[in-house]
């Protein structure tokens, strides 16, 4: 059998992060976009330590780290900017939230 | 540790390593946990259902949680596991409480513009595509070993520093602190009612 390299993980990561792109371009519903950013945010978290591994450096898992205290804060973030819209307009679709429209 | 073993580690396939150390099984389980993270992945961007894209997206994390650990990083695996899948989903599930109304699980699930969505991220798995086909000579064939146990506190060394002096990392972890006290307030005050 084929010896797994770094390719192996660098194509997983590749493969999730394009389907976090089609979730976030495609779904109506703003959570489940919000949560395809969170699927690309891992996508490039595995991309990191792949390479880290790879170089045989610590410093690609210390930004995986920071990267996921990033996604934390992104996302309490985001997901109080939605609660506070549902509030005002009561969808969470993205087709109606269209107020800065011309 | 043993300090012969430490030249024997240097710079050597993975499969001559002392009996302690060598991984074992390492395609069977690479596959399998590809192959779940993928396959959350991707039930995460078609499900209907907002719960059950959640709990893909659980699978998933702890998915890429089990490949940290086959890449011998388990400070990272073990933050993964408690800070995205023991925080950030538990914060999504609750959001999913609050705003999922029952029309909106009936409704729809691709929005207006899917087609185009659907080719611009077609043209970014060909260009990834193209970006590893092309660029196959620049990895290595074989992955060198790395001695274990003492991952957590380089880490630690390279965050806090050590004897006295700053770590590489030390500012911008203090910046991180920042950024989440920050977080949290904002996501406080925009829940608010009344400001």
């Amino acid at each position: 059998m084929v010896p797994i390299t770094t390719i192996h993980y660098l194509v997983v990561a590749a493969a999730l992060f394009v389907l976090g792109v089609i979730g976030v371009l495609t779904r109506r519903n703003v959570v489940i976009v919000l949560m395809s950013i969170e699927l690309i945010l891992n996508a490039v978290n595995l991309n990191l330590v792949a390479f880290s591994r790879m170089w045989g450096r610590l410093d690609g898992q210390v930004f995986a780290i920071f990267i996921v205290v990033d996604a934390a804060a992104e996302a309490a973030v985001g997901l109080g900017i939605l609660i506070a819209f549902f509030r005002n307009k009561d969808t969470i679709n993205v087709d109606e939230i269209d107020l800065l429209k011309w | 540790m043993n300090p012969g073993l430490h030249q024997a580690l240097i710079a050597v396939d993975t499969t001559s390593i002392g009996p302690g150390m060598a991984p074992v099984a390492t395609p069977f389980f690479f596959y399998l946990l590809s192959g779940l993270a993928i396959a959350g992945g991707f039930l995460v961007s078609t499900r209907r259902n907002p719960v059950h894209c959640a709990l893909a997206l659980i699978v998933t994390l702890i998915a890429v949680a089990n490949l940290y650990l086959m890449l011998y990083a388990p400070f990272v695996a073990a933050v993964q596991i408690m800070v995205y899948a023991g925080g950030i989903m538990v914060l999504f599930l609750f959001v999913i409480m609050l705003v999922s109304i029952e029309r909106a699980s009936r409704d729809r699930r691709f929005n207006r513009f899917w087609p185009v969505g659907l080719a611009t991220a077609c043209g970014l798995m060909a260009l990834f595509v193209s970006a590893f086909v092309k660029g196959r000579a620049l990895f290595p064939d074989r992955m060198i070993a790395i001695p274990e146990g003492s991952n957590t506190q380089q880490v630690a060394s390279m965050l806090y520093g050590e004897a006295g002096r700053m770590g590489q990392y030390t500012f911008a972890f203090e910046i991180a602190s920042l950024l989440l006290l920050v977080a949290i307030l904002g996501a406080v005050i925009m829940t608010k009612k009344k400001i």
